[in-house]
């Protein structure tokens, strides 16, 4: 694909900004942007992606949904566990632990990201005692935040493939063009990752064990590198398809675009809606044995270092696609829905797949998300990108 | 001679022999009696009743299984004056040339033994059972040493060895003429050419439809693909090994597989089966065998490094520990030229020594020897399922892959094959790589040996190995690795070294493997 963009230095002019969130807390309010410039963050971003803000804007949203179209509308959105912001909820925090005495559950800072300072705990004399100890407050100098924490109930069937010790987290990427009226792509690659050691709820100080960012998996003693502890998410879709079943298989992932989508829609009313911004959202979705996607958390700035060449292949056709969405050239009709490796998902309403003459036979929509399922973007972009005017065709 | 007929009642004597005294039998027994309380029942007509009862219940079609499972493992007719070695194989250099390569293992293994000063087997102490009894689903967290251990032998050994072969009947001249063969293979067995291979594969033709090629994205689910994942639900709710295994040749659909694999294997879910596995489990926590390092340190060199694989660790030890255990795979002998290999033990009292078949199963590890099994534990998650089709798929298939044999499915002539195929359509390649230094089966050895498992992606490896099974050949091996050498082409024409056509090489992972058979086979002109 030809593209000829130069970087700007300093304090030069840009039209296209990949900019990190704390560059944006500091110049968004400040910059000017023409009408053509795009950024890649929106200005409150953290209202999906900082676990209590996220919490929050969905336990509303829930409220919502179950007041106007009533519960088992409202239990569509049951794919977050049970979990509540601290200090603020402490108190119907403690009321639901006792309700479910020897449940674990699981603490998290609300706006550290690469699986800093969480853990694990099955008694309040845990959480008690962390309270007082010194090292939180460390942290809490560094949060502007006086709510710092989520308390999650933890996930404690997770599946786990070949029967046995790997638990798993499925990252999956979501490019959001617009809050109002929502525009949201669903990129058809994505991954597992996979912990290192075993999983057992006997080892709940091991930190190594439970957490499946990569990051934390980095550390782990027993780390090795040329392991690759991730799956494509083909092979994860091929390898559920061959254990429970095509149909099976379609409802989870209908499941999981259910997720992204209410998600979504659970903030779109709270997000500052600038034409300019897009931005890449990973999702971290993990799955328990019943098959049931359960959302973890959203990251506005996914990492996108690679830990392996195919990772590293993936991470660049993913960005690549994303700047072919964001379309700084102008090359896209906007009628588009497929560009690359990016499915349309949601256009201010669901979308469906372009039914050909041959499939009428069949009178049922077929959403148009595609997780998991080849991803032959070249030849799609090859089709639907015209060259430039003047410009021989590769 | 014996005449057609004469052998048919030959093998049917075998079938009913082997099939009595089996659970099926009981089984079958035991549904005939419950058959004669049913009112339908009549004095005159009793057998066919009973017959009819038995057809309707499905207890006809596992029988109908059972014998067709029989057919795929029965030995070669033989002379009733032959010795079993002679039917097994009945050429005498082949038998010499595998004598002797069993006796290299058997040897390294017993110096390997010797030299450690490892038992080749030791009965375990109580509190190292019970651990192993705690430990059974997670024996990959152990890290034992394993730095003393090699490997008994790794393919490349094993492919000297084939090289090393000659027919002492046959004068071959050093010159190399259009005539001559170029490759490494100097004995001269019938391999099937393209025209012939053609007729044998013709639902891979162009006017066939294929999983793995018209299945793909823009070509329309009502083509083809939806029709035959219909037909594919009907086979499996029929039960019919027959019928799944000529499904099996299009291709299984990803949500059939495990069942339609399972059912040409006639690898049942009975009880019979799980209480086989829990004995060889139980086995395996009493002894601990020397050969267990052997399969551990495979593992860890080879699936657990794999991108996909190295998920299924504990299932691979839980698999081959107690195939290692299996004494019923040495009925595999019957048809298998190899002979199991013997070892003397120490038996209890100290002063004799006893030849006994170790490993019990008389399969000895080798390098790379758990990717047979890595790729079926994607569609199996219950081990002892897992374990009895890796089991049926050894017996059938993957043993052909490490013996000496003239069978058209082994090694030799699969070895034969590709390098003959290669130098009647890409004549060209191989005098090239010839003259490089680079000679092609060098590099497809490999392949051919594990049945390209961990060298392609495993949807293409799956799609490879239906074929297999729907063929009941592993030719489909030796033509694909021929079919790779076609597709490169172009590459390879370039290169000047062996590393260098290694590199060209070196990742099959995006490969698809039907187009590139179907091309190979059907679009070629011959």
């Amino acid at each position: 694909m030809y593209v000829c963009w130069v970087e700007v230095k300093d304090d030069g002019e840009w039209d296209f900004n990949w900019c990190d969130v704390g560059w944006l807390r500091e110049n968004f309010d400040h910059s000017y942007m023409e009408e053509h410039v795009r950024i890649s963050h929106f200005r409150n971003h953290y209202e999906l992606t900082r676990k209590n803000l996220m919490v929050k804007n969905l336990k509303r949203y829930r409220k919502t949904l179950e007041r106007e179209a009533g519960r088992l509308e409202a239990a569509r959105c049951d794919f977050f566990p049970c979990t509540f912001v601290l200090p603020s909820e402490y108190h119907i925090f403690v009321e639901e632990f006792k309700r479910s005495p020897g449940s674990t559950w699981i603490m998290k800072p609300v706006a550290r990201s690469q699986g800093k300072g969480i853990f694990l705990f099955r008694k309040l004399k845990d959480i008690i005692d962390w309270r007082k100890d010194g090292s939180r407050s460390e942290e809490q100098k560094d949060e502007a935040q006086v709510e710092s924490y989520v308390a999650q109930r933890y996930i404690e069937n997770p599946y786990l493939i070949a029967g046995i010790s790997n638990t798993f987290s499925l990252s999956i990427f979501s490019l959001l063009d617009l809050y109002i009226p929502l525009k949201a792509w669903l990129y058809r690659d994505g991954f597992a990752r996979f912990s290192n050691t075993r999983f057992s709820l006997s080892s709940i100080d091991d930190q190594y064990v439970h957490l499946t960012n990569v990051a934390v998996q980095k550390t782990a003693p027993d780390y090795d590198p040329e392991k690759g502890c991730k799956w494509q998410m083909q092979q994860l879709r091929q390898y559920l398809t061959a254990k429970h079943g095509f149909e099976t298989v379609q409802t989870l992932f209908k499941e999981i675009d259910n997720i992204f989508i209410r998600s979504l829609i659970s903030v779109q009313k709270t997000i500052i809606n600038d034409k300019h911004c897009f931005e890449l959202y990973g999702y971290d979705i993990l799955l328990d044995q019943d098959l049931k996607p359960w959302l973890i958390e959203v990251n506005a700035s996914p990492s996108l270092t690679a830990s392996s060449q195919e990772d590293y292949e993936l991470k660049y056709r993913l960005l690549e696609d994303t700047l072919h969405i964001v379309d700084m050239e102008g090359r896209l009709t906007g009628k588009e829905k497929r560009v690359g490796g990016f499915d349309l998902m949601w256009n201010d309403g669901p979308v469906y797949t372009d039914v050909g003459l041959e499939a009428l036979g069949s009178s049922c929509l077929v959403e148009n998300t595609l997780l998991g399922c080849v991803n032959d973007r070249q030849k799609q972009l090859q089709q639907l990108l015209k060259p430039f005017p003047g410009q021989k065709r590769t | 001679m014996l005449d057609e007929s004469a052998e048919l009642s030959v093998s049917i004597t075998q079938i009913v022999q082997r099939l009595k005294g089996t659970h099926l039998h009981s089984q079958l027994e035991k549904q005939a009696k419950e058959c004669l309380h049913k009112p339908e029942i009549k004095l005159e007509t009793l057998k066919d009743d009973v017959r009819r009862l038995l057809k309707a219940s499905g207890w006809e079609r596992k029988l109908q299984n059972a014998v067709y499972r029989e057919l795929h493992i029965l030995p070669p007719p033989r002379h009733p004056r032959a010795p079993p070695e002679h039917t097994k194989e009945p050429l005498a250099y082949m038998r010499k040339a595998q004598v002797n390569w069993e006796k290299r293992i058997l040897k390294s293994l017993n110096s390997m033994c010797t030299e450690l000063g490892i038992p080749l087997a030791r009965k375990r102490p109580v509190p190292e059972q019970n651990e192993l009894t705690n430990k059974w689903n997670e024996m990959g967290t152990d890290e034992p040493d394993l730095s003393k251990f090699r490997p008994v032998y790794a393919p490349k050994d094993f492919l000297e060895v084939l090289v090393g072969l000659k027919n002492p009947n046959n004068e071959r001249s050093e010159d190399l003429t259009v005539r001559s063969h170029w490759g490494l293979i100097q004995v001269s067995l019938n391999v099937r050419d393209i025209p012939q291979t053609r007729e044998m594969y013709p639902e891979l033709g162009l006017t066939y439809g294929q999983l793995g090629i018209d299945d793909h994205t823009h070509v329309p689910p009502d083509l083809f693909e939806s029709e035959h994942i219909h037909i594919g639900k009907k086979v499996v709710s029929e039960h019919d090994s027959a019928a799944a295994q000529q499904y099996s040749r299009q291709g299984c659909p990803t949500g059939l597989r495990a069942q339609l694999w399972s059912l040409i294997l006639n690898t049942t879910d009975d009880p019979e089966a799980i209480t086989h596995y829990e004995q060889l489990k139980a086995r395996v926590i009493h002894h601990d065998l020397l050969v267990d390092n052997l399969i551990y340190k495979d593992v860890k060199l080879t699936a657990s490094n794999d991108d996909y694989y190295f998920v299924f660790e504990d299932y691979l030890y839980q698999v081959l520990l107690c195939f290692s255990r299996d004494t019923a795979v040495l009925e595999h002998f019957n048809y298998n030229c190899a002979t199991p290999p013997k070892s003397c033990i120490q038996s209890k009292s100290g002063s004799e020594q006893c030849a006994v078949v170790y490993p019990p199963n008389g399969v000895i590890p080798f390098h790379g020897f758990s990717m047979y099994v890595a790729p079926l534990c994607f569609l199996y998650n219950e081990p002892s399922k897992l374990y009895s089709v890796f089991r049926e798929m050894y017996i059938r298939y993957f043993f052909r892959l490490h013996s000496v044999s003239s069978h058209p499915s082994g090694i030799v002539s699969l070895c034969l094959q590709f390098e003959r195929l290669l130098q009647t359509h890409l004549p060209q390649l191989f005098y090239h790589l010839r003259e490089i230094g680079a000679q092609p089966l060098r590099i497809a050895f490999k392949w051919i040996v594990r049945a390209f498992s961990g060298y392609l992606s495993t949807d293409q490896l799956l799609l490879l190995w239906d074929r297999i099974l729907g063929y009941d050949s592993l030719e489909i091996v030796a033509v694909l690795a021929a079919a790779v050498f076609a597709f490169r082409a172009e590459n390879l024409m370039e290169v000047t070294s062996l590393a260098s056509a290694e590199a060209v090489l070196a990742d099959l992972s995006t490969l698809k493997v039907m187009p590139l058979l179907q091309i190979f086979l059907f679009a070629t002109s011959v």
